[in-house]
């Protein structure tokens, strides 16, 4: 953002960081908490990072909370699956998903949303093609959840990094 | 054997978080008995990294809280980090027994995408 | 009840929950069949081990094992990784 502090968002983060990790807040602390969250990301240029620009706060907190909803369902889902609970036949596969999300930040929380979500398991994303090759343990239909990627999650990323 | 003393209903709430927590772990781990290829495995452990996980550290933050009269959120690091690392593990992993079923030819590996 | 004895005992059982997991994940690490179930029973043992110590913190009511915990964590993390890599190319660093 400028000279002075060039990564407001990862400062914050390691103040708040250290802060956790020295509660109880004292004067000290505190004025070390600014220190190190004002001197370290200077040596982020090293690292090159790509700008990132998040936008729509609104859409962020949907998100959130539609990932919250569904961590938990699919927790509940699979604890079924394992414990012998769900009815009908189950089957188990892979599916591929075409993604027009080209961020890197939007696919590594895409990724970290699916992983969260147990069963779902990222297994391979082709950056040429677009295409992510998803392991879905309860699969009823393949269509929806390419839908459901798409629609619950790959449109609101877009939204956020664009 | 508890240094601190709580309010009784504080004490409940503790125990029924970690226990749902401690439970949800458990049948992760059961999964990875109960489920029978490598690829519906991987999903059996996330149990504990998410749900499990997230109420354990929810009833050690209430539990540190009440004791101490103020707001301990240092736990919540424990949860970022591995909110952060476990996927990059299972991806690392889920690429890893891809990689190997694809070199060796198995039948069960996963097509291209 | 007291609040303590509530604490002692559901605390304990939840700890008693969590060494089955390890234990479990351990038999998946010794029955294998392959080397990438075993790396997958490793990281539960894990990640298991690390909400053992959290839970110990809390029927101890000490705030130390919070540093231990977050030390398997890290140690966890950067062992299933450098197996995993292990798997894939049959070599840590290249």
């Amino acid at each position: 953002m400028s000279r002075f502090l060039p990564y407001p968002l990862l400062s914050l983060g390691l103040f708040a960081t250290w802060l956790l990790l020295n509660a109880p807040v004292t004067p000290a602390t505190a004025f070390l908490a600014a220190l190190v969250g004002w001197l370290v990301p200077f040596v982020m240029p090293a690292l090159r990072p790509e700008t990132v620009r998040v936008r729509a706060p609104g859409v962020i907190l949907r998100l959130a909370g539609h990932v919250l909803v569904d961590v938990v369902q699919s927790n509940i889902d699979v604890a079924k699956v394992i414990l012998g609970l769900r009815r009908g036949t189950r089957r188990t596969g892979f599916v591929s998903i075409p993604l027009d999300l080209r961020s890197p930040y939007g696919l590594a929380v895409l990724s970290i949303i699916l992983t969260a979500t147990p069963g779902t398991l990222w297994i391979q994303y082709e950056s040429n093609s677009g295409r992510l090759l998803l392991h879905v343990l309860d699969l009823t239909d393949g269509d929806g959840w390419v839908r459901r990627v798409k629609d619950r999650y790959e449109r609101p990323l877009m939204e956020i990094f664009s | 054997m508890t240094g601190v003393d709580l309010p009784v209903w504080a004490a409940w709430l503790v125990v029924a978080l970690a226990l749902s927590g401690a439970g949800f772990s458990l049948v992760g781990a059961i999964g990875l008995i109960r489920l029978r290829t490598f690829y519906e495995r991987v999903h059996a452990p996330t149990l504990g990294a998410t749900l499990g996980m997230t109420l354990i550290v929810a009833a050690s933050i209430l539990y540190f809280s009440v004791a101490e009269g103020r707001p301990v959120l240092r736990d919540l690091l424990i949860g970022l980090f591995l909110t952060v690392t476990t996927p990059v593990t299972l991806i690392l992993l889920g690429r890893a027994a891809t990689y190997r079923d694809r070199a060796e030819g198995n039948a069960d590996a996963p097509p291209d995408p | 009840m007291s609040a303590a004895s509530i604490l002692t005992w559901g605390l304990g059982l939840a700890q008693g929950m969590l060494v089955l997991a390890m234990v479990i994940a351990a038999w998946r690490v010794l029955r294998g069949p392959r080397a990438q179930d075993r790396v997958l029973g490793l990281d539960t043992v894990y990640l298991n081990g690390m909400l053992v110590i959290v839970v110990h913190g809390l029927r101890t009511g000490s705030g130390l094992s919070f540093e231990a915990a977050l030390v398997i964590c890290l140690l966890g993390f950067a062992a299933t990784l450098a197996l995993a890599k292990f798997l894939m190319q049959g070599e840590v660093i290249q």
